[in-house]
């Protein structure tokens, strides 16, 4: 995973709130057993007229908003189903960093698996990035993950939150799995005290 | 003793290791896997050298992508062939159960692992599907998980989780006919919105969750995180005992297990971060009519205004969403035709939902130009359906009888909607797209989606009383 420490890119929009990951990424191209090359499919409903043609009036699409690694948008973003091909399409399409009110709980944890920043603001500075987004073509922010904090060329200054663990992760672009197996012996240790809670089915052997 | 809800009890009984400011790691009881989420994350494990560390907590079906027409047919979607057919290898390189296409059980992985008595209370419970929620309705604490996530228990049997909050809906009350399993939930997400459960296990609780059985228990567990909930769950009861008590996989020890099980309900005085009560009396049959599962309103109103919303993003996707679905504000709920029907899925696809249906539509015809289909929820419920010759009854009153999996839930088959197409649907997501692009979907229980098939419109289904149904 690659680290995040400070980006600095342009911002886009997607002024919805509850945007879901059937549309973020939808149904047809889950069947892929692949991690890579889900950009192309990135809120294909809406992006695209019959799959081809990029559609005008899909915010996104304007030519101000070409190599946004940032999106700005709405409440609740990410509800709805699983899929951790959501944020990979969203990383494949070159967005490092997500700005929204709230975020849906396993989108929120899927993101930080793939090196994506989810920052949550208040409704109302969210407004202000999308007011200045939408008054300066091709406007900028720095995501500073170090000091937890957004800020812009124009004054823009707004601290975020985020816990410990998931920044030190992100900073390191750490590998969950590694970290947990540190815990071996701890697993080995709660694997023989709680035999009774997680039993083989019967008919199903240990190894 | 300070007293416990059960959610703590569970989550302090697996917790493998905690430090202040850190996630807690959380011990796996069961790990179910599809073919859908799980490829990359075998794939992880391939390229780090690593095993499956306890396969024998570890099943697998194959359930999204399956056609539900004829399985001796080879799958025509090369794509989804292969996909499937990674799955058959993954489990076998990787010695995993699997219930393949095949196999006597093979099914929707929320419906077969209560059937096989893989879901047992108390556990921890993960699946990489947002719907395993369901498997809460057994007072196990059961959520849905990445593909990075996925192939962290396959690593690990643990998982790094955030300690949840806790909300506590009681719902009372005797429901009146008509009014079911699916609408206690559906009118729950209505009142508190999609994202009102947020970083919350909800406990459903109260008379009237009691009185449910326990297939009607996993309907409301199961749309929890439609309600954007971590996970939903009610405790454990002599209907959860009897259900599971000679399951395939349950405990040879059941008496042993029983008595612990019994320790799991949430103690009385225990705190929650967030209470709701729900009066069941009250509640009428409920229809989306938006293109999120909190745009639902009872049967016998009219499609909302969004002048109605007094929050401007709500207002903006009341718009968008009357846009997309082709309605107008005003239009009474019952004088909305529609073109297709769709019985199935995760949420409502289980015996008793086809037994309700069968005694609804004995006699009756699905209207002239309504294409509606029943799915079961899996080859055990196929099997039974046909042994009470449910499956008669449905052919007879026009429906097409299908092969179990998540056929026109998600569209990831050729179960899917065409552009502008209306469908009363017992699934659980209403999404622009979901079940096919343009397609509109209108999420109702069972009998309802019954009731719509045979008038060819949407029907208020108390009108037919005990008496018809």
């Amino acid at each position: 995973m690659e680290p995040f420490k400070k980006q600095t890119g342009i911002v886009t929009l997607l002024d919805l709130p509850n945007v879901d990951t059937d549309q973020i990424i939808p149904k047809q191209f889950l069947k892929r057993i692949e991690r890579t090359g889900f950009g192309q499919f990135l809120f294909y409903d809406w992006r695209f007229i019959d799959g081809k043609k990029p559609n005008p009036d899909f915010e996104m699409n304007a030519d101000r908003y070409r190599g946004a690694t940032i999106l700005a948008t709405r409440a609740n973003f990410g509800c709805g189903s699983s899929r951790e091909h959501a944020p990979w399409a969203l990383l494949d399409y070159g967005f490092r960093c997500l700005i929204a009110p709230s975020f849906a709980d396993i989108f929120h944890n899927n993101c930080f698996k793939n090196g994506i920043l989810p920052v949550k603001l208040s409704e109302s500075q969210v407004e202000t990035i999308f007011e200045r987004v939408r008054k300066t073509p091709g406007y900028r922010l720095t995501v500073d993950l170090e000091k937890k904090k957004i800020v812009s060329d124009d004054g823009l200054d707004f601290t975020f939150e985020l816990d410990e663990f998931r920044r030190h992760g992100l900073l390191g672009g750490l590998d969950d799995i590694g970290l947990t197996l540190q815990y071996e012996n701890k697993i080995l240790a709660y694997e023989a005290n709680h035999r009774e809670i997680s039993p083989a089915p019967p008919g199903q052997t240990s190894i | 003793m300070k007293p416990k809800t059960m959610f703590e009890k569970i989550w302090e009984a697996h917790v493998v290791h905690e430090e202040a400011g850190q996630p807690s790691l959380l011990y796996i009881d069961r790990h179910l896997v599809h073919e859908v989420t799980s490829p990359q994350a075998f794939e992880g494990l391939r390229l780090t050298g690593r095993r499956v560390r306890r396969p024998e907590l570890t099943f697998a079906t194959m359930d999204h992508n399956v056609p539900t027409t004829n399985r001796k047919i080879p799958i025509q979607d090369a794509v989804s062939a292969k996909q499937i057919e990674t799955l058959v290898q993954n489990c076998s390189e990787f010695g995993v159960a699997l219930f393949d296409l095949d196999s006597p059980d093979q099914g929707i992985v929320h419906v077969i692992g209560p059937e096989l008595g893989l879901t047992l209370p108390g556990q921890t419970l993960v699946c990489g599907d947002s719907h395993t929620s369901t498997h809460g309705a057994f007072g196990a604490l059961a959520f849905g998980i990445g593909t990075s996530e996925v192939e962290h228990v396959l690593a690990t049997q643990c998982l790094l989780q955030d300690k949840p909050k806790t909300f506590w809906i009681e719902v009372n009350g005797r429901r009146p006919y008509g009014v079911e399993a699916k609408d206690i939930i559906l009118s729950i997400i209505g009142r508190i919105g999609t994202d009102g459960g947020t970083g919350s296990v909800i406990e459903y609780a109260g008379e009237t969750i009691r009185r449910l059985s326990m297939e009607e228990r996993m309907t409301v567990c199961n749309m929890s995180i439609e309600a954007g909930a971590r996970a939903g769950m009610i405790a454990p009861d002599e209907k959860t005992f009897d259900y599971l008590r000679g399951r395939r996989y349950a405990p040879d020890d059941f008496d042993a297990a029983v008595e612990r099980w019994r320790k799991l309900p949430t103690d009385v005085g225990s705190r929650f971060d967030r209470v709701l009560r729900v009066d069941a009396a009250s509640l009428a049959p409920q229809i989306t009519w938006g293109t999120n599962p909190g745009q639902v309103v009872a049967v016998d109103v009219c499609v909302p205004n969004p002048s109605d919303f007094s929050d401007p993003n709500a207002r903006k996707s009341a718009e968008r969403a009357l846009d997309y679905m082709g309605l107008k504000a005003g239009t009474a709920m019952t004088e909305i035709p529609i073109d297709r029907v769709f019985i199935g899925s995760c949420t409502n696809a289980r015996i008793e939902d086809l037994q309700r249906v069968a005694r609804f539509v004995k006699g009756k015809r699905v209207a002239l130009k309504v294409y509606a289909m029943i799915v079961p929820g899996s080859q055990q419920v196929k099997k039974q359906a046909e042994n009470e010759g449910l499956d008669r009854i449905f052919k007879e009153a026009g429906f097409d009888w299908r092969e179990s999996g998540c056929s026109m839930c998600l569209g990831m088959n050729p179960d899917i909607l065409k552009p502008g197409e209306r469908c009363a649907s017992t699934s659980n997501r209403n999404f622009e797209g979901r079940q096919g692009k343009g397609g509109r979907t209108h999420l109702v229980s069972p009998i309802m989606a019954a009731a719509a098939a045979v008038e060819g419109r949407f029907a208020d289904v108390r009108k037919y009383g005990r008496k018809g149904a």
